[in-house]
């Protein structure tokens, strides 16, 4: 690194301009991701948490794939699925848009439903309901209060962490409150089963679709078309800041070609030679991610709750680590070139 | 010492072969300094790019500081080169980015970073060579602070800073006026003496000849005149 380094400092005009820019794109994917993390989790977290080894649904009757605000799972599927081999835990599972109101304030709210003692979050018993912390300052409620929803008085039992449905807050009902809000009187959204199930022959048994709760996300259309968008656009910006370093690397490493010849003709290693233009390659790239992370933690720890902003090692960290690998392949694309420096040009009386 | 072993080097050209140098022997020995004279496109750059190890014999042998150069691999000869031989350029051939002492210092990094050992003695003795060229006092400046004539004596100093056995200089009297010229050519005879350098000196400038120990005349790659001391060749032009 001893060239590498002083040739940072020679020419730091273009070596700033270049970190600026991977620092921009940084700054992009890091608000990006940050944001996607956040929508998602208004959009999914409840489902990821659901207590079970996989979420049961049954397809409209109509045709077409099953989602979780359609399925309306009947007694006789549910039959099947208390019979299909594997199965050592089964329970219902209510989940519904709705209304709450506390006194005379109203919020919409997804209502998440279960037998008492399955959701270590839900309530011990029927009348009785826990409110997610989004839930709880939306009706502006707390431990103790009476909220009604679908026509009935339920006292809150406790205030949870945060969990959401659809971008609306969850509020845990049983299953036998959770009914009055229900479509039909005796059927369930879905059913949340424990074990290692055969769930290929029961889906086919039953006419239903399982998957693990993180599978389940495909049962959410809007899952896929919120959060495709927005990954296209983060893969899109990986793609742009491998091709401008890999590019200014490129313009870079041809213009010291004859440096390069020199030091090959003096007797550098071509194994120096490549580690002095990677590590020229990381410096650049670590200080632009760098720089770019710091403006992505300072503005997402000021956007606080005005945003669905995440700030997570998985929305910074992650895609800076990938923007330096990407980086450092663009480069590594642009620096091999130097291994095929004839050090004879060197003797020319031209560079 | 340098020892070159009847040295074929040719060059594609066309469907044809070029010979650039023709059964070319030469041998040089610690102190001393053997000029290679002839005209343009006679092949004394060629020849010196054999002994440097930067191209490979078509036929014959290389041996610098008893190592046979000639069968080395690509990493092999570079390791050759930067523990026994040193090499001027034409062009000084500076790196834009170092000042004086740091073109010599790089000397010590060019297998990877340096042992610390070596990191610690190569300031004090880049700072000894550019003393012994005359430049202790340019030794922060860069090359565009400096004039043509201290670019070529940093590259001669750049040269020895390894201890090399062979130093092989290639015209480097080309881009200065003859006053700096000689001022160069006097400065490699002068530090061959007290490094002990076996030194081969390409000029095409007659001028110098009388100041270099034996002088060889390459015509079209062969030798026409060799081993003739020189003041015994006819200084004409
Ligand atoms: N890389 C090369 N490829 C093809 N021909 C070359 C190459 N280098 C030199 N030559 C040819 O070899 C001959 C000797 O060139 P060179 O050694 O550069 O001569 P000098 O240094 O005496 O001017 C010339 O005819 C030149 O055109
Ligand atoms: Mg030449």
């Amino acid at each position: 690194m001893f060239v590498a380094w002083r040739d940072l400092r020679f020419a730091r005009g273009r070596f700033a301009l270049v970190a600026a820019v991977v620092a921009l794109v940084t700054l992009l994917v890091g608000f990006l991701s940050g944001l996607s993390g956040g929508l998602a989790a208004q959009n999914v977290s409840a489902v990821l948490a659901l207590p079970a080894d996989r979420v049961v649904l049954a397809p409209p009757t109509g045709g077409g794939a099953a989602t979780f605000g359609e399925s309306v799972l009947t007694p006789a599927q549910t039959r099947v699925w208390r019979d299909a081999a594997g199965v050592t835990a089964l329970h219902p599972l209510g989940l519904t848009q709705g209304r709450a109101t506390h006194g005379d304030v109203s919020s919409a709210v997804a209502v998440l439903a279960t037998d008492p003692g399955v959701d270590p979050d839900g309530p011990a018993r029927d009348g009785r309901v826990t409110l997610s912390e989004d839930a709880a300052t939306a009706l502006g409620a707390t431990a103790g209060a009476t909220v009604r929803i679908a026509g009935r008085d339920l006292r809150v039992d406790a205030v949870t962490g945060p969990s959401w449905y659809s971008h609306t807050p969850v509020v845990r009902a049983t299953l036998a409150d959770w009914r009055a809000l229900a479509p039909t009187p005796d059927a369930v959204t879905g059913l949340l089963v424990r074990g290692d199930t055969a769930a290929d022959a029961a889906d086919a048994a039953a006419g239903t679709a399982s998957a693990s709760p993180l599978g389940s996300l495909r049962f959410l259309p809007t899952f896929r078309s919120e959060i495709g968008s927005l990954a296209l656009i983060v893969a899109l910006l990986f793609g742009v800041s491998a091709l401008v370093v890999g590019a200014f690397f490129t313009v870079w490493t041809m213009q010291r070609r004859g440096d390069v010849a020199v030091l090959a003709a003096l007797g550098a290693s071509r194994r120096a030679l490549v580690r002095d233009a990677l590590g020229q390659a990381c410096v650049v790239l670590l200080g632009g991610v760098g720089l770019g992370l710091l403006v992505v933690v300072a503005a997402g720890a000021a956007a606080g709750t005005a945003l669905p902003f995440v700030l997570s090692p998985a929305t910074t960290l992650l895609p800076g680590a990938l923007l330096v690998l990407l980086g450092l392949g663009g480069a590594a694309a642009a620096v091999r070139t130097v291994t095929t420096v004839d050090p004879l040009t060197a003797l020319g009386s031209h560079r | 010492m340098i020892t070159l072993h009847d040295l074929v080097l040719t060059y594609p050209d066309g469907d044809r072969r070029l010979t650039a140098v023709d059964h070319v022997s030469l041998s040089v020995e610690p102190g001393v300094v053997v000029g290679v004279t002839g005209p343009s496109g006679s092949g004394k750059s060629s020849l010196l790019a054999l002994a440097a190890t930067l191209v490979r014999p078509d036929s014959g042998r290389v041996v610098v500081g008893g190592v046979d150069a000639t069968a080395l691999s690509a990493d092999d000869a570079a390791a050759l080169r930067r523990e026994r031989i040193g090499i001027v350029f034409q062009q000084a051939n500076l790196l834009p980015s170092l000042t004086a002492r740091e073109q010599l210092q790089v000397m010590a990094e060019l297998a990877g970073p340096a042992s610390r050992s070596a990191r610690a003695a190569a300031p004090t003795r880049a700072d000894e060579l550019l003393g012994a060229v005359g430049l202790a006092d340019l030794r922060h400046r860069r090359p565009h602070e400096l004039s043509g004539g201290q670019r070529q004596r940093v590259g001669v100093a750049r040269a020895l800073m390894n201890d090399p056995s062979a130093l092989l200089v290639d015209e480097p009297t080309s881009a200065l006026d003859s006053e700096r010229g000689a001022e160069v050519v006097d400065l490699v005879v002068r530090l061959t003496r007290e490094l002990r350098t076996a030194t081969i000196l390409v000029t095409h400038d007659l001028q110098h000849l009388p100041r270099l120990d034996r002088v060889v005349r390459l015509v079209d790659g062969r030798v026409t005149a060799a081993d003739a001391p020189a003041h015994a060749v006819p200084v004409s032009t």
